[in-house]
């Protein structure tokens, strides 16, 4: 900065958005509460999946539409896709350092893990409401 | 590390470096710590796989055939165990991760086991449940 003799702005004014932007421990912990139910309810569904004896079309809509299963799959497609989404933006953070390309990178992955979000929370409804 | 030099040649004296992958020596914590990272990225197209499944079984009895078909060819099923291990590994690493988030495991020889026990864990999960489920569909 050559000017700042002139610069009538405040050192407080110039620093001021160079910081932090205090929301990280927001994120460090929805990375953890998003990991603890992932954890909880794919348990749940891996017990589901393990125990079906086929990928029989009828038989995997009546798992699906069981109002308690339908609940733990809604629960995990929201978590999983929140988790990914806070989980990706890390790593763009780390490895992308050209503004364009990061924000385009940003944008691409909030946009495609809310609409996969949006789409298997759809298709559970579907199934969940219209029945076998 | 060599032990730093007489201050008469500083020019030629070693400082010590930042962790660039490069010069870092091979450890089990550095590998389960990318393994971390890229699991989670192949997991994010696994969560993809499992909507287009979910919007198949939605659609109808021809859409979920066809799902069915593509998961169950040859292909279909080195991806679909690829996420499989995928997913072990990063839940079991994940759980450690939280656990050291509580404050535990911070010491070398911990850490260090604790990391064997990421790599080794996920390997007799992804085993164990398919063994199961080969079992029960009858088609080992």
């Amino acid at each position: 900065m050559s000017g700042i003799g002139r610069d009538l702005r405040t050192p407080l004014k110039r620093a001021r958005g160079l910081g932090s932007a205090k929301d990280g421990t927001g994120h460090f912990l929805w990375q953890r509460v998003t990991a603890i139910a992932v954890v909880l309810a794919g348990i749940y569904l891996l017990g589901l999946l393990i125990g079906l004896s086929g990928a029989d079309y009828d038989f995997a809509r009546a798992i699906v539409s069981d109002p308690f299963n339908a609940s733990v799959l809604l629960a995990f497609v929201v978590a999983a896709f929140w988790h990914a989404k806070l989980g990706l933006q890390v790593i763009i953070e780390d490895y992308i350092h050209a503004p364009l390309l990061a924000g385009i990178a940003h944008l691409a992955n909030i946009f495609v893990c809310a609409l996969a979000a949006i789409a298997g929370v759809l298709a559970v409804l579907r199934i969940a409401t219209l029945g076998v | 590390m060599a032990a730093p030099d007489s201050p008469a040649s500083p020019r030629v004296r070693e400082r010590p470096l930042s962790p660039h992958l490069q010069v870092y020596k091979r450890q089990v914590q550095m590998m389960t710590s990318i393994t971390h990272r890229a699991t989670g990225m192949v997991l994010a197209v696994g969560a993809l796989a499992m909507v287009w499944g979910l919007g198949a079984l939605a659609a109808g009895r021809g859409p979920w055939t066809e799902f069915v078909a593509c998961v169950g060819s040859p292909l279909g099923k080195v991806v679909l165990f690829g996420f499989t291990w995928a997913l072990a590994y990063h839940l079991i690493n994940g759980i450690r991760h939280l656990v050291q988030d509580a404050g535990h495991g911070f010491a070398i020889p911990d850490f260090i086991r604790s990391s064997w026990i990421s790599v080794i864990g996920s390997v007799v999960l992804v085993v164990l449940a398919w063994v199961v489920v080969l079992a029960r569909w009858g088609q080992a």
